[in-house]
């Protein structure tokens, strides 16, 4: 299907270039050509959510749009229990709804679930909870808090028609399979300065305008502490390949996106608030795969060797600060 | 001499500075007169032939751009010649010039068209990711108002302008370099664009205001009863 509509546009476009040929053209257009439409091309996804123009009216409506809220910008509708500078949507593209970057609708008919994280049956609930702790650096909203219902009842509104209990095309980010060279910093670094920097910047921290987030922080104070899912090396390659460079999904070779994926974990951030007093007990207990780079050395530095978890600030003023 | 030259551009930035009441006229590299009579006196554009704004622009942006005019990489007669003779200081100069110079004021005016006001909203502010289409305001900044040095501002341009780019992306009259990130990001983005989208988007950001917004649009969705 969207083989087709790829071929359409090309064919279009070749038809362009035939018609522009009074002003003749060498160089091609190859490098704009070779990324899909968005994340979910290669997930096999047919799943639709409803749109928003469908939100119902009155209180439960209300409610739907308070979460879509806290998605798009956390910190500032969420901000009691936030402590960086990112927002749900910044890691679950088109807030929420695209396949292939952790869709909500796709999570939501799987809860409860077991999670090997804490070794028990989670509700949806207690899912969101870890998402404030460790991808938010924040704390965890209580059970029944209204930010947890209203993201509960837009995911569940998210996934309107789709049967409980299945695992559905399109959740968690598309996984990639085991690199060809195992992941490497320098090689990483190279991905990074040519596909990253001109928006996360060239030393990780994102970039904001008139004191509002534009492009996320990747690492560093104010990016996902050393206890997301996010800081493990394939959950980052499997996000990157379907999702980034922003608007060019799959244009990352699988090598490409696993060394990205490396160097961008490589670098230090905020303390796993499971810390259990030193490094070396907190990777033995949380840490201990080859994916995490938590309590290894990297140019000579033991990574996450920051001492206790600092107390998050709330970040009540995060979208009007300088 | 060599040494003066190169001063020159970092001279008449700062000298523009100072001339707040009238930059253009009193503090600018000789070669800038001759721009002024398209781009407008402040560098404010011309909406009614369609020519862009130059204020506010980045000087590593407008460097590119007419570089690209140069290299035949961006095709456009009427501006091709005015690059053309440009030495690389002249170009350096010229674009620390107009970077300087302020954004023009403009203030919001609504489209009388409903439909194409609110496509062109929803594009801005929400993309079309069916269509792999990002909010326009995820790369150039809530409010369009852009982010220097890569990301330039799509809001005080005249409608005609962002309308012909996109299609000039579309056509292949717009091309950056093979290594070129900024460019390669903004071209996927336009082959993607119909042209109802691209005459929607571009019609509404020509009537936005070229501040940035004070409320972000989910706020204004909250305080919806
Ligand atoms: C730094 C990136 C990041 C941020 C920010 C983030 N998440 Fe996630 N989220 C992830 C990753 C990584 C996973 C794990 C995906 C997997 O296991 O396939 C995940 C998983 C989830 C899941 C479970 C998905 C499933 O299919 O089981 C939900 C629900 C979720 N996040 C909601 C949220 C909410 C709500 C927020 C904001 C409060 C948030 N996330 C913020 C990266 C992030
Ligand atoms: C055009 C600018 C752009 C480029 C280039 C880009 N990103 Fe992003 N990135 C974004 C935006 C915008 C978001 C947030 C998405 C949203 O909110 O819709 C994001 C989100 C992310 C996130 C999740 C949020 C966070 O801060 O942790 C990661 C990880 C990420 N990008 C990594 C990368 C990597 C690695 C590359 C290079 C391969 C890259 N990005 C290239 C714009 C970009
Ligand atoms: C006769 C009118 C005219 C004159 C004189 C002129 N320009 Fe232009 N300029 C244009 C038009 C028309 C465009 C849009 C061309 C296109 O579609 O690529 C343009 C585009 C540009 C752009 C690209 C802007 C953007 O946002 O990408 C730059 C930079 C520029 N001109 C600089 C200059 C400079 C510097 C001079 C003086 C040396 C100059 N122009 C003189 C008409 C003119
Ligand atoms: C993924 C990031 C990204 C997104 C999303 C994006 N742009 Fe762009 N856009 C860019 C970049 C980068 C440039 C500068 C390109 C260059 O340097 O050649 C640009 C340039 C432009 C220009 C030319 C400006 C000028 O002065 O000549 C227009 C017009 C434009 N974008 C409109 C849009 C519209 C409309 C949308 C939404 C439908 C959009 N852009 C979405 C990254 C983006």
């Amino acid at each position: 299907m969207s083989i087709i509509l790829r071929a359409a546009s090309s064919l279009i476009l070749a038809l362009f270039i035939a018609l522009a040929s009074l002003i003749s053209i060498t160089s091609t257009l190859a490098a704009d050509k070779s990324s899909a439409l968005n994340a979910a091309a290669h997930t096999g996804a047919t799943f639709q959510p409803p749109s928003e123009a469908d939100i119902p009216p009155g209180p439960f409506g209300e409610t739907i749009r308070m979460g879509r809220d806290i998605m798009l910008d956390t910190p500032k509708h969420a901000a009691r229990f936030v402590g960086n500078n990112l927002s749900c949507a910044n890691c679950h593209l088109d807030a929420g709804r695209m396949a292939g970057s952790a869709p909500l609708w796709a999570a939501y008919v799987n809860f409860p679930a077991y999670r090997a994280k804490n070794g028990k049956i989670n509700t949806y609930q207690e899912r969101l909870q870890g998402c404030f702790r460790f991808s938010m650096n924040g704390s965890a909203p209580p059970l029944g808090d209204p930010v947890l219902v209203a993201l509960e009842a837009y995911s569940f509104w998210l996934a309107t028609g789709l049967p409980v209990n299945k695992e559905v095309a399109g959740r968690g980010y598309p996984k990639l399979e085991k690199p060809a060279q195992a992941p490497d910093f320098v090689r990483g670094q190279v991905v990074y300065a040519a596909h990253c920097a001109l928006c996360h910047g060239a030393n990780g921290a994102g970039q904001r305008t008139t004191g509002r987030v534009v492009f996320p922080p990747l690492w560093g104070d104010d990016s996902y502490n050393w206890g997301a899912g996010m800081g493990s090396i394939n959950n980052a390659a499997n996000f990157i390949h379907a999702n980034m460079p922003y608007g060019m999904s799959y244009s990352l070779t699988p090598q490409e996106a696993w060394d990205v994926a490396y160097f961008m974990n490589a670098h230090e951030r905020p303390q796993d608030p499971r810390w259990l007093g030193s490094v070396e007990t907190t990777r033995a207990k949380f840490h201990d795969s080859a994916m995490s780079l938590y309590g290894q050395t990297i140019n000579g530095k033991v990574l996450g060797n920051t001492g206790a978890p600092k107390r998050t600030q709330p970040k009540d003023q995060a979208h009007i600060a300088p | 001499m060599g040494l003066s030259r190169n001063l020159a551009p970092a001279l008449s930035a700062f000298l523009a500075l100072l001339a707040s009441s009238h930059p253009a006229l009193s503090a600018s590299p000789p070669e800038v007169a001759s721009c002024l009579a398209c781009h407008g006196a402040q560098g404010e554009g011309m909406a009614a032939a369609g020519y862009p704004r130059l204020a506010g622009l980045s000087a590593e942006y407008i460097t590119g751009q007419l570089n690209a005019y140069i290299d035949g990489r961006r095709v456009n007669a009427v501006m091709r010649p005015m690059a053309m003779p440009l030495t690389a200081t002249q170009i350096q100069g010229i674009a620390t010039f107009f970077s300087s110079l302020p954004a023009p004021a403009q203030p919001s005016t609504p489209l009388t068209d409903a439909t194409q006001n609110a496509l062109g909203q929803q594009l801005a502010e929400h993309g079309d990711w069916n269509a792999g289409i990002p909010a326009c305001f995820n790369c150039h900044a809530p409010g369009g108002v852009g982010l220097p040095p890569a990301f330039p501002p799509i809001v005080g341009q005249p409608a005609t302008y962002s309308e012909s780019q996109i299609q000039a992306w579309k056509n292949g009259t717009r091309q950056g370099a093979p290594q070129n990130l900024a460019n390669a990001l903004m071209h996927s983005v336009a082959l993607r664009m119909n042209d109802t989208q691209t005459k929607a988007v571009s019609a509404w950001l020509a009537a936005q205001p070229t501040s940035a917004p004070q409320t972000s649009p989910t706020a204004a969705a909250k305080t919806k009863p």
